[in-house]
């Protein structure tokens, strides 16, 4: 099965233009970030004449960026890890037991995705801030609301990954533990889990990358104290003035991370996906 | 017996093993234990998910106005009336949520249909190896991975009309266009707003289908070759069918993504969309915030979700009968 000439041309020039598709963005981002303000509020340039690092300087005292960045570190890191322990849970009782309600559970899960988060933000709003005033419970405009909130935006999914995983790991496995008189909990933890190390890890990545995108909830749940990043970069543009090459900083410094994680554990995702769409 | 099981089950451990091997069940028929495991994502989905929507049905029946939202209590019923209001298409509420619902429809249409073609196009191109291939999957998979709104930041940044690169290009260096259009107010934001979205989920397209392609085994694509089948021929023959269940569930994902897309028209225009790029999720988000009415807002929150549940439930029915018929 030989490729073609023609072929061989129309995948090259096909890709060339999705490598540019994706990547001008990218090097506008990497570009503008080391230009000097004016530079970025002039005409538009390919290349920085006067490369800089004034913006990754000054971007901490625009806007209170390191507070922004803590808050998204410790709502996403703690929804991530408290997402990916229920999801544990749940993903071994619906991939190792059968019992009644197994059907029902999944697809009611599954189905939460596709509820508009619009529909549930009102109300949401609207019980966080009574049950403020009611109980003390602070969950409006706090650290901790948005981290409940997060952890279940990404359960379904992971959960759904992870059922995958450990449809994946062979029962004779689970049923050897047993028969050393190992009692469910520590199949779990000793043989199931150990097995499914890095799908747990992808699905954790995963759900930290949910929360730190997050903008919606984070536009109405938030006030100045508990602001994340993906509101408080739009502190860079003011009335008077928008500050691109810090915006474009800010940005490249915030994605980093996120993106560094998922693409060294891409071929995760790729078997995640692939096992859960076998079923 | 059912209520014993879970006793049952660690009794059974307790014992000195050595008895008759077929006494001893492998796993406790009916356990508490799997809906105790399920226990805590079933409390979480129901606060976070269930009781809000259920909240959001009943806030759609009240006249949920700024007098009334210190005090629930005091909000009077009012039926269906905040339906008949948005729904109603001749009031300004009821041809403004018609519009944006138009807008949506086709927003979707277009951004799911591209991305889907964007997505399968790579994915097969990457199918066989060559040199640069891993480079090229890290590449196209990063817009994916990138944060949304500093995705949809650095887009904003590409659109501005004097300083931005999409219209030095296009007015500057390829001298397309005569005057320097604007991108994100007027008629050209739904291109802009398009692009964007396209730009952030074609790598989901093609990360879920290089997944599948990985499960169609080599020697269909020899066979195919073997009888004289062009590439064409085998990418409707052996990829396509082979990909449909994957593609059946990542056209419903993407449908419902987009459909439902709030952050992406929210960071690119700056908290209010131009009216031509008015999607459903930011027009119930602003005429609920600007104007504090959060009983209409939820009308037309219940009615969005209506209208996706149909359409789900539509999808599901067609493609398992075509399934069952084939």
């Amino acid at each position: 099965m030989r490729e073609t000439t023609a072929e061989r041309w129309a995948r090259r020039s096909v890709l060339t233009l999705l490598t540019l598709f994706v990547l001008v963005p990218l090097y506008v981002m990497v570009s503008s970030s080391v230009k000097p303000l004016q530079d970025v509020q002039n005409a538009f340039t390919w290349w920085p004449r006067r490369p800089t690092v004034d913006a990754f300087v000054d971007m901490w005292s625009t806007v209170p960026l390191g507070r922004y960045l803590v808050n998204s570190l410790v709502v996403s890191s703690v929804a991530a890890v408290l997402s990916v322990a229920v999801a544990i849970f749940a993903a071994f009782a619906v991939s190792r037991y059968r019992f009644r309600g197994r059907g029902l559970f999944s697809v009611t899960v599954l189905s939460t995705q596709m509820f508009p988060g619009i529909l549930f933000l009102l109300p949401l709003f609207l019980i966080y801030v009574n049950l403020g005033n009611a109980t003390g419970i602070q969950l409006y405009a706090s650290r901790t609301g948005l981290i409940v909130t997060y952890l279940t935006f990404s359960l379904p999914f992971s959960i759904w990954m992870l059922v995958g995983y450990f449809d994946s790991i062979p029962r004779g496995l689970d049923e050897a533990a047993q028969v050393d008189g190992a009692g469910p909990l520590r199949t779990l933890f000793q043989v199931v889990l150990p097995a499914a190390v890095p799908g747990v890890v992808a699905v954790t990545v995963y759900a930290f990358m949910t929360a730190w995108g997050e903008v919606l909830f984070a536009s109405v749940m938030t006030n100045e104290g508990s602001r994340t990043l993906a509101v408080g970069l739009q502190g860079y543009s003011t009335q008077f003035n928008v500050y691109w090459n810090q915006v474009m900083a800010a940005s490249l410094v915030v994605s980093m991370p996120v993106v560094a994680g998922f693409l060294a554990l891409q071929r995760y995702f790729v078997a995640g996906l692939t096992a859960g769409a076998v079923k | 017996m059912a209520i014993t099981t879970v006793h049952d089950a660690t009794g059974r451990d307790g014992p000195p093993r050595g008895g008759a091997p077929q006494n001893r069940p492998r796993r406790p028929r009916r356990s508490l234990l799997p809906y105790l495991l399920l226990a805590p994502a079933v409390v979480l989905e129901l606060a976070i998910h269930v009781v809000p929507m259920l909240v959001g049905a009943w806030m759609s029946l009240l006249e949920l106005t700024q007098f009334h939202i210190r005090d629930w209590s005091t909000a009077p019923f009012v039926g269906t009336e905040n339906y008949r209001m948005v729904l109603d298409l001749d009031s300004a509420a009821g041809a403004e949520l018609l519009h944006s619902f138009q807008v949506t429809v086709l927003y979707t249409v277009c951004s799911v249909g591209l991305s889907w073609v964007l997505g399968t196009t790579a994915a097969v191109l990457l199918q066989r190896p060559f040199r640069g291939r891993g480079l090229l999957r890290a590449l196209f998979l990063t817009p994916y991975a990138l944060p949304v709104y500093t995705a949809v930041i650095t887009w904003s940044f590409l659109f501005q009309r004097d300083n931005g690169l999409v219209n030095h290009v296009l007015v500057d260096q390829l001298q397309l266009l005569g005057d320097r259009p604007f991108w994100l107010i007027g008629d050209n934001s739904f291109v802009a707003l398009l692009i964007v979205s396209v730009w952030r989920s074609w790598p989901f397209a093609f990360l879920c289908v290089m997944a599948g392609l990985q499960n169609i085994p080599a020697d269909l694509y020899e066979a195919a070759a073997m009888d004289g089948a062009g590439f064409w021929r085998r990418f409707r023959s052996v990829t396509l069918p082979m990909l449909r269940p994957v593609n059946l569930v990542l056209l419903l994902v993407l449908f419902l993504w987009t459909f439902n897309d709030f952050n992406t028209p929210y960071v690119l225009f700056g908290g209010s969309a131009p009216e031509q790029a008015d999607l459903v999720s930011i027009h119930i988000y602003r005429s609920s915030f600007k104007t504090w009415d959060f009983g209409s807002g939820s009308a037309m929150s219940v009615a969005l979700l209506l209208f996706l549940l149909l359409v789900t439930a539509g999808y599901l029915l067609l493609t398992n009968r075509r399934r069952n018929d084939a």
